[in-house]
């Protein structure tokens, strides 16, 4: 029903208006993620100064960024593991699929990664003839029904239980068809048992990073399921695919990172699971695997370095922009045809997309400041999507009605004396055209208003004009 | 008013200028009676946000460069909006920031620009209004005055003052109403997901008045409202502290003026 490209947003955006079940699902944000932030963030006194903390932490790392990377790689090939540069999407998904193929791995493991969906990865392995199995719950369900995640750490979130119940049926052909899937305790049960086998079946495990840590050459990943342990320590190869912005100096650092990581994507103090791994299995390591690969992605993110959108770099992912935002609230995620959704996907979308595919997003906003207000690392993130407005103003892609509207009205505005006496006649019509009922529910050019609410109708005469008449400057 | 009280002056909004003059008459009123001594540039037309927030960087910079020569004399500039004080005061000096002499102007105008009830409360310590409004109302928190420029408590502390009005909180008080400018029209049927549940909510309190510091968003939620049926009369809050609203509620008939 949606289309998965950014440039369709705005034709997805009725179905997804209309589609009461989605609609239930998404009122249940508000609820949830959003007042247990709130209730994490109001318990902890220190939280907007780690927030400051966790912003000069990744300001730093940035701008340093070359430094910490090449300490990071050098402690990873320490432990006796292997860092691949990958400066596109397509070489990241060639790595991945070449340690496959040198392995002889025809089943893979996948914790939850957002750059692994980024890239395309799930289809790049099956093409190669590995067949991936989601473990994140959530991926699971996405997988089953073919559709992309449509939050950055709750991807299902615009499903209920319903579905997921109906799409076991479909898929758990083995299983007794009567039985009772109607508790949320008896889906998870069911994946939990379905996936124990893929665990043990898989050649290959592949785990995202939410930290990687220049200091110990760690890569850390937190999750609520514990998917995570067992996809990377089960199988006889772990890879992890990461994007480069994701490593920080210290684990002293990773640790702020973690304390409003979890407080702002979920409201917890901590997630139930946080994970640190370095390198293969070591001797004297009771488990662990083989081989430990690090494919770290670029795709377009070091060219964000240096420019006015290097801040959406510090990004930890937490989700607390789309909790927050009234757009994403009201349509959900899969509207916005990419990977990167809410706030923070209408930023970084048109740096990776291009801003002539992505240029609806930065525009669907409000700027309420809503996402700004709870962002962890602080991202000005309507002030960078004005950004992305100046760049289509630049380059002509904004429409022609709105280009032109903006030459005559600012000509105008930039003319007082004309301003007042162009305004005179109109106010005077509408004025009076209005006067019956004090507003309209019907105007020519207004329909975009008038669509769904009534436009008052003005005074008859401007407060400029009244006060030269009736009112007096103080001295 | 006061002969040595601050020199305001007051930057009325276009909205305000052309939709709503009494909101512009009753900021006066309510600077005079804090003692301030007031005057209206005359070479104000808007704050240059419909530019800025377009990504029409050019014109916007123009329009500011327009209003801090109009403004930069006065002590104060006060706004009935905290949108177009927003705009002035947190964003007119990064649109400078390559011209050091003008970004000093934009950051010494910015300095001394405020949204209209905070700028009451906040700087000339006005703690009650003498104003009488028999209602009950509900309180909207427009976005940019909230989040921009800290105006949350001073509105509800005023409105505890004036005689008749009982208030009560507003669910979800801090959501956006979905008005944004140019966004109301470029995704009408987004804004109005997110009007229609500002409704809702509205209607939840049972209150009859709706009230809020920023034109835009009141004529977005007066407009959904009416088009509902509802009678919840929506207001300005500058009206209702000032006391004796001269004009019928926004999208009301009333007198012409």
């Amino acid at each position: 029903m949606t289309t998965h490209r950014p440039s369709a947003f705005a034709e997805n955006v009725p179905g997804a208006l209309a589609d009461d079940q989605l609609q239930q699902a998404l009122g249940n944000i508000k609820q949830g993620f959003v007042a247990k932030r709130a209730r994490a963030a109001g318990d902890l006194p220190e939280f907007e100064a780690l927030r400051d903390h966790a912003r000069d932490i990744k300001d730093h790392t940035l701008n340093h960024l070359d430094a910490y990377l090449e300490r990071y790689e050098s402690r990873v090939h320490a432990q006796g593991g292997q860092v691949h540069w990958c400066p596109t999407g397509e070489d990241a998904r060639r790595a991945v699929v070449d340690i496959c193929t040198r392995v002889g791995a025809e089943r893979c493991t996948k914790g939850k990664s957002m750059v692994a969906e980024e890239i395309g990865l799930g289809d790049a392995l099956s093409a190669a003839g590995v067949t991936p199995v989601e473990t994140d719950l959530g991926e699971y369900i996405l997988q089953l029904r073919g559709e992309p995640p449509s939050h950055i750490i709750a991807p299902a979130i615009h499903l209920n239980r319903d579905q997921i119940a109906e799409d076991f049926r479909r898929a758990h052909l083995t299983l007794p068809p009567q039985r009772a899937l109607d508790t949320a305790r008896a889906l998870v049960d069911e994946a939990r048992g379905t996936l124990r086998e893929h665990y043990l079946a898989a050649d290959v495990g592949i785990t995202g990073a939410n930290l990687l840590v220049a200091e110990t050459g760690q890569s850390v990943i937190v999750t609520n399921e514990g998917n995570g342990d067992l996809t990377q320590n089960l199988p006889r190869v772990h890879i992890v695919v990461a994007s480069l912005e994701k490593v920080v100096p210290t684990l002293e650092d990773a640790s702020t990172i973690l304390r409003v990581l979890a407080r702002s994507a979920t409201g917890q103090e901590v997630t139930v699971y946080t994970t640190f791994s370095a390198g293969p299995r070591r001797p004297d390591d009771p488990d662990g695997p083989e081989e430990f690969h690090v494919v770290l992605l670029d795709n377009g993110r070091t060219g964000m370095l240096g420019t006015e959108f290097q801040e959406m770099l510090r990004c930890i992912k937490c989700g607390a922009c789309m909790n927050h935002c009234p757009v994403y609230t009201a349509v959900g995620g899969h509207a916005y045809g990419a990977t990167y959704v809410g706030p923070m996907g209408a930023v970084l979308t048109p740096a990776l997309q291009g801003v002539e595919e992505a240029g609806h997003l930065p525009n669907a906003s409000t700027f309420c400041g809503r996402c700004e207000a709870v962002c962890p690392v602080r991202i000005p993130l309507p002030g960078l999507m004005r950004r992305w407005r100046e760049r289509e103003f630049e380059r002509h892609l904004t429409p022609l009605p709105v280009r032109s509207g903006l030459r005559v009205w600012a000509f105008a505005a930039l003319r007082p004396r004309l301003y007042r006496l162009a305004m005179r006649a109109p106010l005077r019509v509408l004025g009076w055209l209005g006067r019956r009922r004090g507003r309209f529910g019907w105007l020519p050019l207004a329909s975009g208003w008038t669509n769904h609410r009534e436009l008052p109708a003005p005074a008859g005469r401007s407060f400029m004009d009244r006060w030269r008449a009736e009112g007096r400057d103080d001295t | 008013m006061a002969a040595e009280g601050p020199r305001v002056a007051l930057f009325a909004t276009c909205l305000v200028d052309l939709f709503r003059p009494s909101v512009g008459f009753a900021a006066v009123k309510l600077l005079r009676a804090a003692g301030c001594r007031v005057h209206v540039p005359r070479a104000q037309t808007c704050c240059g946000q419909p530019a800025y927030n377009s990504g029409d960087r050019e014109d916007a910079k123009r329009i500011a460069l327009q209003v801090i020569e109009a403004f930069e004399d006065a002590d104060y500039v006060v706004v009935p909006s905290g949108s177009c004080g927003g705009t002035i005061a947190c964003h007119y000096p990064g649109l400078f920031a390559d011209d050091p002499d003008l970004a000093a102007r934009a950051r010494a105008l910015a300095e001394c620009t405020h949204e209209l009830v905070s700028f009451l409360v906040d700087v000339m310590g006005v703690s009650e209004v003498t104003a009488r409004h028999p209602a009950t109302a509900t309180y909207h928190d427009a976005c940019a005055g909230l989040r921009e420029l800290g105006v949350k408590g001073q509105a509800r502390t005023l409105l505890d003052t004036v005689a008749g009005l009982n208030v009560r909180e507003l669910p979800d008080s801090e959501v956006c109403c979905g008005f944004g400018g140019t966004f109301c029209v470029k995704y009408p049927d987004i804004s109005n997901a997110m009007v229609a549940d500002k409704v809702d909510a509205i209607v939840s309190t049972e209150a009859d008045t709706l009230l809020a510091g920023d034109l835009g968003c009141l004529m977005n939620i007066a407009g959904k409202l009416q088009r509902r049926g509802s009678r919840v009369a929506v207001r300005h809050v500058a009206e209702v502290l000032a006391g004796e609203p001269e004009a019928p509620p926004i999208g009301e008939a009333g007198e012409l003026s």
